[in-house]
């Protein structure tokens, strides 16, 4: 038996390992977006080399004109190819919300299943780094409330490529949310597999387990779940921390089989609160374990207001590792 | 006379042929009409009678693999492209042998074998999707063109200016069929459009743009053959101005006290598929008999569909959880 001296890398590079496996493979995966050609390789860096290796009729550089950049992708798709569209940042959804709501999502139903769209829209999103309001959202929540879209959320590089990989190759429109801090920083690099390692859409990781509260999270909160988890460690609480990678499809089952051990849930996102993907999952928790909890189940969120600029208000905005670990205290009461 | 009469018309069965969509629309939007008045049927119609002689001036140029993309407006576009009339029949009425098995209903008629890939109910929106299409094509170097039809209230909107833009940029081979009926839903051109003609749009993204009467169909034939030859050819896209006039508004049961009643009655007088009638006739290019046969072949088709779709079930209930994703979820 060989060993394999881990891998560490950081997001960035793992997603662009995942696009450049995903055009090896088929020759039907193409990438569309603004800046993503050389020599800038995307803002973000994330496509850095791929339109030298596949050609820019393959990675092509479009204007900055998101609805026409989901529209062509929505046509391309319908027309048998797997464009993978990138929307520079979460927020700018808004200004291409009917191609991706009306047509992407819809096209399938309404066609009664003789046109398909699969297709991924990958995306920035996050707060943190002082972009202001309109370049820090996590919008996942309109996405899953749109019937026809699946809503991929990944918290670490190894997931990121997996995830990524079984998304251009799914039959149905793909919303892939990167969480922006993520990319480059080395606090989140983690080992990922060489190679076409694909991660099922619709598989909850169990990151860590407990006995004692279950703790259900997504994307970057994933890692502030963990380091609540190690504080309450220390004062004798069992955390167990869910990572639910995908929330459409969602592994209702993985959740709900843990809080019947727990008898006790927090669902944590960066997301505004209220109408957020915690209230569908708390609800969901509630309406199935009911009679079993210890507690009700607690949301931990972002605040419900438009992300602000100044560093304190930005961070008073964004949950913390210290507003989980009150979240959980609270359900011991 | 609406027709033009030039040496380079097409050949008497290209011209019979367009004779043949434009009277289908016709029929089938005066059953219709009929159904509709009377009581037979419910449904939200938008008629698309006076516009005939635009679906088939630019149906006859294309092949089966091309794509045409439409809007709510689009019944002639469907028929022209070549829509079972069954199918799509049973479309409108909801009925599980419609093309999309009752689930779209009539702004969203699919039918990939004809070539009719998307009917979207959002204005403009099918500009974008329309250059994916032409984006496949140029990317697989096929020489398939796609034309997308829209009206002249779409030109207003974002989506036509990010589309048209994208289209010209990567000299996409895309036909924009601007149908300009006068009217965005109940307000006329003037009040909404600062150009006298939507084709002056076209040099602003550095494409050819022609605006053509849309009710003259060898003028439409005309148009449409050198803009799918020039996307045939990876020349790029071209944006046709097609002027008609809508006869009933823009829905079924719409008032139209918008529209001044001389002017609709002017134009209802000039109606463009018995004119063209006239004109083969007079020409040579066809004869009564010959046209009474085709006509009388298309109000049995019409009969038929009609029987068809009345006589079809609705969609089962487990169709609403269906094509929802590939995989079935509730």
């Amino acid at each position: 038996m060989t060993t394999t001296e881990p891998r560490i890398i950081p997001m960035g590079v793992a997603l662009n390992e995942a696009m450049d496996i995903a055009m090896g493979l088929d020759e039907k995966v193409f990438l569309l977006g603004e800046d993503i050609a050389e020599p800038s390789g995307g803002v973000y860096k994330i496509t850095k080399g791929l339109s030298t290796k596949y050609g820019t009729h393959r990675v092509r550089k479009t204007p900055i004109s998101e609805a026409a950049i989901i529209g062509a992708a929505v046509g391309a798709a319908i027309a048998g190819y797997k464009p993978v569209a990138e929307i520079m940042i979460m927020d700018f959804i808004a200004v291409c919300l009917d191609q991706i709501t009306n047509h992407a999502a819809k096209i399938r139903y309404m066609s009664g299943g003789q046109t398909t769209v699969p297709m991924v829209i990958r995306t920035s999103a996050g707060a943190g780094r002082q972009f202001g309001a309109q370049h820090s959202e996590m919008l996942e929540a309109w996405a899953v409330h749109t019937p026809g879209l699946k809503v991929v959320v990944p918290s670490n590089p190894a997931d990121a490529k997996g995830l990524l990989i079984s998304s251009i190759f799914d039959p149905d429109p793909v919303l892939f949310v990167e969480p922006m801090l993520m990319y480059w920083d080395p606090q989140y690099a983690c080992d990922v597999p060489v190679g076409d390692n694909r991660i099922p859409l619709g598989k909850a990781n169990i990151v860590r387990e407990g006995k004692d509260v279950t703790v259900i999270s997504y994307g970057k909160q994933v890692h502030d779940a963990v380091k609540a988890a190690d504080i309450l460690a220390a004062e004798g609480v069992s955390v167990e921390v869910i990572d639910l990678r995908t929330l459409v499809p969602l592994d209702e089952a993985t959740v709900l089989a843990s809080v019947s051990k727990t008898k006790r849930a927090v669902v944590v996102h960066e997301a505004v609160t209220r109408c957020g993907f915690g209230a569908e999952l708390s609800s969901r928790i509630h309406e199935e374990l009911f009679g079993t909890l210890a507690a009700p189940v607690a949301r931990v969120g972002g605040q419900n207001t438009p992300v602000p600029y100044a560093k304190n208000l930005e961070t008073a905005f964004v949950p913390q590792v210290a507003d989980i670990v009150a979240a959980i205290k609270s359900l011991n009461k | 006379m609406a027709t033009t009469n030039r040496p380079d018309s097409p050949d008497r069965e290209t011209l019979v042929q367009m004779y043949e969509i434009q009277n289908k629309i016709k029929t089938t939007d005066e059953r219709f009409r009929s159904m509709l008045t009377s009581g037979q049927i419910q449904l939200i119609y938008y008629s698309p009678r006076g516009q005939e002689c635009i679906s088939a001036g630019y149906a006859v140029h294309l092949r089966p693999d091309d794509y045409v993309v439409t809007i709510y407006r689009g019944l002639h576009d469907h028929l022209a492209k070549g829509v079972p009339m069954r199918e799509l029949w049973a479309e409108f009425l909801g009925r599980s042998t419609g093309t999309c098995k009752g689930k779209g209903g009539p702004m969203h008629i699919t039918h990939p074998e004809s070539g009719l890939v998307v009917t979207t109910g959002i204005v403009g929106s099918g500009i974008p999707i329309a250059n994916g299409f032409g984006l496949a094509s140029q990317l697989a170097g096929t020489d398939q063109v796609t034309v997308v039809n829209f009206g002249d209230g779409a030109s207003n909107i974002g989506a036509f200016h990010e589309g048209m833009n994208m289209a010209a940029v990567w000299k996409l081979p895309v036909i924009f069929v601007c149908q300009n009926n006068l009217y965005g839903e109940h307000t006329p051109m003037s009040m909404s459009t600062g150009v006298e003609y939507i084709s002056e749009r076209a040099a602003a993204y550095g494409m050819p743009g022609v605006t053509v009467n849309g009710n003259d169909p060898v003028a439409m034939w005309h148009a449409a053959g050198e803009a799918i030859a020039r996307a045939r050819a990876g020349e790029g896209p071209t944006l046709i101005e097609a002027r008609t006039y809508r006869f009933y508004g823009h829905l079924m049961g719409d008032a139209m006290e918008y529209m001044p009643k001389e002017e609709r009655k002017a134009a209802m007088a000039a109606d463009p598929v018995p004119a063209f009638r006239a004109w083969l006739l007079e020409n040579g290019h066809a004869t009564e008999a010959q046209l009474a046969e085709i006509e009388d072949k298309i109000v049995a088709m019409v009969d038929d569909a009609v029987e068809f779709a009345m006589n079809s079930p609705e969609p089962s209930l487990d169709e609403l959880y269906t094509d929802v994703y590939e995989e079935i979820t509730k």
